[in-house]
C-alpha cells in the first residue's frame, strides 16, 4: 500500500512552546485518515504543515512523495496543484462570487476554454451538492453550510489526488452534516481521493474515517482504525468515547 | 440587635440567649445581596454577640445563587471567628446552599496583570523591535516577489493592477479635488490680506505656484490617499487574514505577495504622481479663484505670471515625490493587513496604524527630499 503522506519526527514549536515532539504518522493512499485530539494538541497544526502553510522545525515530511524538506518554488506550486484543502469556514475569496471562486484554479493554471470550464464548474458545483444557481452568488450571500460546499468543490476543481479537510461538519446542522459525511464517502470512492480531515464530530467520525490519528501529549499516542484506537489506554481516548460501544 | 424593612426584603436579628437568631423574608437574590451584605458585616464584628448564628430562611420567596454564595461566605468568615451557622430554608433552597460546600473548584479573583510603568515601556520597545523586523522580513519578501515580476513579466497581474489603480486612486479623485482646492482657496485668502498690504498682489501666483506644486499638493494627497486608501489595504488585507482567504489562496498556490501586494504597492507607485498633478490643478484652481475675487487678478493674468514666475522644476520635484510616497502608503497598508491576528480587534489597531505610520512616513520623506534638493541646489 502506498503511502501519502508521511511524517517523520516532526517537532514543532512556537516560541518556548513545544506542540509536537517526534511525531510520527502515515496516511495510506485511498483512505480517509482523521486527526483527532484535544483542542489545543496541534492537530491545524499539523495540517497546516502538511499543506506548507507552516514550517515545522523539526523531522521530515513526504506529501504525494514530495520531501517538504528539500521542496523547492517550482516543485511546491506543482504540489500545490495536486490537493484541495477546504478551510473551516470555506475561506471563499469574498471578491469573487462562487462561479470564479471555483474557477480561479483552472484559469490560472490550465487553457482550458471558457465553455469546458463552465461545464467543470457545473459539474462540481452538482457533485457537492449545490443548486446551480448559487454561482452567480458572493460568499457573504450564501450560507455557512453552503460556503462549505463551495470550498469543497473549489477544492476538487483541480481533480486532486488528495484532500484536506478542516473540521468539516463543525457549525452544520445535525442533518447537513451528515449529509456533508455521505458526500465525502461518495467523493472518495468517485474520484479515488485520499482524504485527510481534522475532526471532533463523533458521528462523523464513525460514518466516515477508515483510520485515526490521536494527538496528545505532543506526539501520536494511538494510530490505526477506530477499534485499536478506542482500545487504547489515554485520558483523552476514554472520556471522547465515552458511552459509545467499540 | 439588627433590623431592617424593605419594599421586598425584610431582615431581623435578635440575641437569643447565646444564639442569634436572623430571619430573612421576601426576596433574597442577586438584587439585594449587596444590602443584606452591608447590614450583616457588623454582625461579624469583635466581639462576636454569639457562638451560634440560626437562619430562618423558610419564607423567602426568591433565593439565587448570589444569595447562598453569601450566606456561604458568611459562614466561612464565622468559621474562622469560631462560630457555626445553621439554615432553616425550604429545600429546594437548602440544596443551593448544600452544593456549595462540595465544591472542587478554587475561587478567587484575577491578578491584576497590569505592568508598571517601566515593565511596559520595557514590552512596547520589544513589541516595536518585532515589529521593526516584521517589516523588514516583509520588504524582503516584497522584492524576492518583485524579482519574479521582473523575470517573468507573465506572471504580472495586470487585472489586479487595474482593479487597485480604480479602488485606491481614480475614485479617491473625487475627495482629492475637493480637499486641495479648498487648501488652494484657504493659502490664498490668508495670503492675500497680507499681500494687499503692501500692494504686492501679483504675488500671489508666485507664493502659490511654488508652495503648492513644490510641498502641498504632494503632502495633502499623499495624506488623503493614506487615510483613503492605505486604510483600506490594511483593512482588506486583514479581513482576508481572518477569514483564510490568504491561507486558502497559499494551499492553492498563489502567492499573496504576486496576488495582492504587488499589484497595490505597484498601483499605487503609478498613480500617486498623477494624483499629484491632479492636486496642483485643482490648488491652483482654487488660488485662481481667490485670486481674482480678492485681487483682482484676472485668470489670464494669472497664468501668464505662472508661466514667468513658477520655474518647473517645482511642479517636477513634487511630481517625483509621488511614487515614493504611493509605495510608502502601500507597503504600510498592507503590511499592516498581514499583521492582523485572528481577533476582530486587531483589524481596528492595525488600519489606525497603518494610517498614522504611513503619514507619519510620508512626511519624514518629505523632508528628506527637502534635504536632498536644497543641497543639490533646486
Amino acid at each position: 500500500m502506498s503511502r501519502v503522506i508521511e511524517a517523520d519526527n516532526i517537532v514543532t514549536r512556537f516560541g518556548k512552546h513545544v506542540v509536537h515532539q517526534n511525531l510520527n504518522l502515515h496516511v495510506n493512499r485511498g483512505e480517509i485518515y482523521g486527526l483527532l485530539g484535544p483542542s489545543g494538541c496541534g492537530k491545524t497544526t499539523l495540517m497546516k504543515e502538511m499543506v506548507l502553510l507552516q514550517k515545522y522545525q523539526g523531522g521530515s515530511m513526504k506529501v504525494l512523495g514530495y520531501d517538504l524538506n528539500t521542496i523547492g518554488h517550482q516543485k511546491a506550486q506543482e504540489l500545490r496543484q495536486q490537493w484541495g484543502v477546504l478551510f473551516q469556514f470555506g475561506a471563499l475569496y469574498s471578491s469573487l462570487n462562487i462561479y470564479d471562486n471555483i474557477a480561479v484554479s483552472l484559469r490560472e493554471y490550465t487553457t482550458i476554454s471558457e465553455t469546458l470550464i463552465a461545464e467543470i464548474v457545473s459539474y462540481k458545483i452538482d457533485i457537492v451538492g449545490l443548486q446551480q444557481s448559487v454561482k452567480e452568488q458572493y460568499p457573504s450571500e450564501i450560507s455557512g453550510g453552503m460556503k462549505k460546499k463551495a470550498g469543497l468543490a473549489r477544492a476538487l476543481v483541480m481533480d486532486p489526488k488528495l484532500l484536506f479537510l478542516d473540521e468539516p461538519t463543525s457549525g452544520l446542522d445535525p442533518i447537513s452534516a451528515r449529509e456533508f459525511d455521505a458526500l465525502i464517502l461518495r467523493l472518495r470512492t468517485r474520484f479515488d481521493l485520499s482524504i485527510v480531515m481534522v475532526t471532533h464530530d463523533l458521528d462523523s467520525i464513525e460514518a466516515t474515517l477508515d483510520r485515526v490519528a490521536i494527538l496528545d501529549e505532543k506526539k501520536v499516542v494511538a494510530e490505526g482504525d477506530l477499534a485499536t484506537v478506542k482500545a487504547t489506554d489515554n485520558r483523552f481516548v476514554k472520556s471522547f468515547f465515552k458511552g459509545r460501544p467499540s | 440587635m439588627l433590623s431592617f424593612n424593605g419594599n421586598s426584603l425584610s431582615l431581623h436579628a435578635k440575641v437569643q440567649g447565646d444564639t442569634v437568631v436572623i430571619t430573612v423574608r421576601g426576596d433574597m437574590n442577586v438584587k439585594s445581596v449587596a444590602l443584606i451584605e452591608s447590614l450583616l458585616a457588623e454582625l461579624l464584628s469583635h466581639p462576636l454577640p454569639s457562638k451560634v448564628f440560626v437562619w430562618h430562611l423558610e419564607t423567602l420567596t426568591r433565593f439565587d445563587s448570589a444569595a447562598a454564595l453569601l450566606l456561604y461566605t458568611f459562614d466561612m468568615k464565622a468559621r474562622s471567628l469560631g462560630a457555626t451557622c445553621k439554615f432553616h430554608a425550604q429545600t429546594n433552597h437548602q440544596h443551593i446552599l448544600d452544593a456549595l460546600y462540595h465544591r472542587d473548584y478554587q475561587s478567587g479573583g484575577v491578578t491584576d496583570d497590569r505592568l508598571g510603568m517601566i515593565a511596559s515601556v520595557g514590552k512596547m520597545t520589544i513589541q516595536k523591535y518585532h515589529s521593526f523586523k516584521d517589516f523588514l522580513a516583509f520588504v524582503g519578501e516584497l522584492f524576492a516577489a518583485l524579482t519574479i515580476y521582473l523575470l517573468n513579466p507573465k506572471s504580472i497581474r495586470f487585472k489586479e493592477i487595474y482593479h487597485a489603480i480604480e479602488e485606491s486612486s481614480i475614485n479617491a479623485l473625487g475627495i482629492i479635488a475637493l480637499t486641495t482646492f479648498l487648501i488652494g482657496v484657504v493659502l490664498a485668502y490668508q495670503s492675500s490680506v497680507q499681500l494687499k498690504m503692501y500692494g504686492a498682489n501679483i504675488f500671489i501666483v508666485d507664493m502659490l505656484g511654488i508652495s503648492v506644486l513644490r510641498e502641498l499638493a504632494p503632502l495633502i494627497a499623499a495624506i488623503v490617499i493614506a487615510g483613503r486608501s492605505g486604510s483600506a489595504f490594511a483593512a482588506q488585507i486583514g479581513v482576508m487574514k481572518i477569514t483564510e482567504e490568504l491561507d486558502a489562496m497559499k494551499t492553492m498556490g498563489f502567492d499573496p505577495y504576486l496576488f495582492l501586494v504587488l499589484p497595490r504597492i505597484i498601483a499605487l507607485m503609478i498613480m500617486m504622481p498623477l494624483i499629484i498633478f491632479f492636486a496642483d490643478v485643482m490648488a491652483m484652481l482654487g488660488g485662481m479663484v481667490v485670486a481674482s475675487i480678492e485681487l483682482g487678478i484676472s485668470a489670464q493674468l494669472f497664468l501668464d505670471r505662472f508661466n514667468e514666475a513658477v520655474a518647473m522644476k517645482h511642479f517636477f520635484i513634487g511630481i517625483s515625490k509621488g511614487p515614493f510616497f504611493g509605495f510608502i502608503i502601500a507597503a504600510i497598508g498592507i503590511f499592516r493587513g498581514l499583521m492582523v491576528e485572528n481577533d476582530t480587534r486587531s483589524i481596528g489597531i492595525n488600519t489606525t496604524k497603518s494610517v498614522v505610520e504611513a503619514i507619519f512616513m510620508v512626511i519624514i520623506c518629505d523632508a528628506v527630499f527637502s534635504i536632498i534638493y536644497t543641497n543639490m541646489g533646486i
